[in-house]
């Protein structure tokens, strides 16, 4: 009989992920990279939503991960076509040098 | 043999995970991502989730991370320029992240259902004939809500990039 793994290890591998994610987020300075990083919160979080699927023998969890790519195919196209135009107006990917708002 | 898969694809996913923080270009970082996303793929596969599994493969680490792939080399910035935050971001930044990190796993330890853990092949409702059923009656109304938001954002996506702002 195959070893069971506890659900806690996925659980505790999606906080990882989580965590790498808002570290990503808040210490890089490239603005493509800090997209990045929220890309693979979003990844953290469905993983999470899986394993309780998982663990309920419910579909629903699952859904619930689908329509988080859909939003995230969504949010990609839409964020990219942003940074495409703050580069051609800046020339410049970094956050630091965008900070019009902030003065 | 799924605790041993587990721990390959889990390490696999942290230190692409790290990979994507620590490196300075883009491009590494977007390939780092890919390899987090086709581990996670591996582990969908673990907990039953067929379909959920190729749709990561094909939508996130196939056609997301394209689109990032295809900005990056079309901007061609290069590497990143290091900036020195501000002494309190950089003195308070990693405890507090420590802190999360520590936090929602202590959370998780202490809630997580104990009874049975997770055994390949033992759940299998993820198929593609269970999804699309739950899909197309209980998620009617959001999948086509989602259709006219994926529409909206190619319209957005468009718009946005022929726009001349001067």
């Amino acid at each position: 009989m195959p070893q069971a793994v506890p659900l806690s290890w996925y659980l505790a591998l999606s906080a990882v992920l989580f965590t790498l994610g808002v570290a990503g987020f808040l210490f890089r300075r490239n603005i493509v990279t800090m997209f990045m990083s929220i890309e693979l919160m979003l990844n953290a979080v469905n993983l999470t939503f899986v394993v309780i699927s998982y663990r309920l023998r419910q579909v629903d969890g699952q859904i619930f991960t689908f329509f988080v790519m859909v939003v995230a195919a969504a949010e990609a196209a839409v964020g990219l076509a942003i940074i495409l135009t703050v580069f051609k107006n800046r020339a410049t990917l970094q956050v630091d040098d965008l900070s019009t708002m902030k003065d | 043999m799924d605790p041993i898969l587990f721990l390959i694809f889990a390490a696999i996913a942290v230190l692409c995970g790290i990979n994507v923080v620590l490196q300075t270009h883009p491009i590494s970082s977007a390939l780092s991502l890919v390899g987090v996303m086709a581990s996670l793929a591996v582990l969908y596969l673990l907990l039953g989730a067929q379909f959920l599994a190729a749709a990561q493969v094909i939508v996130y680490a196939g056609a997301i991370m394209v689109l990032f792939i295809f900005v990056i080399m079309l901007l061609n910035t290069g590497r990143e320029r290091r900036t020195r935050g501000s002494f309190l971001g950089r003195l308070l930044g990693p405890p507090l992240l420590v802190i999360l990190l520590g936090s929602v796993t202590f959370v998780i330890l202490r809630t997580a259902p104990r009874d049975a853990g997770v055994r390949f092949g033992t759940y299998t409702g993820g198929t593609v004939e269970s999804f699309g059923r739950a899909l197309f009656t209980t998620y009617l109304w959001p999948f086509e809500i989602a259709s006219i938001l994926v529409l909206i954002a190619i319209v957005g996506a468009v718009a946005l990039a022929y726009k001349e702002i001067d």
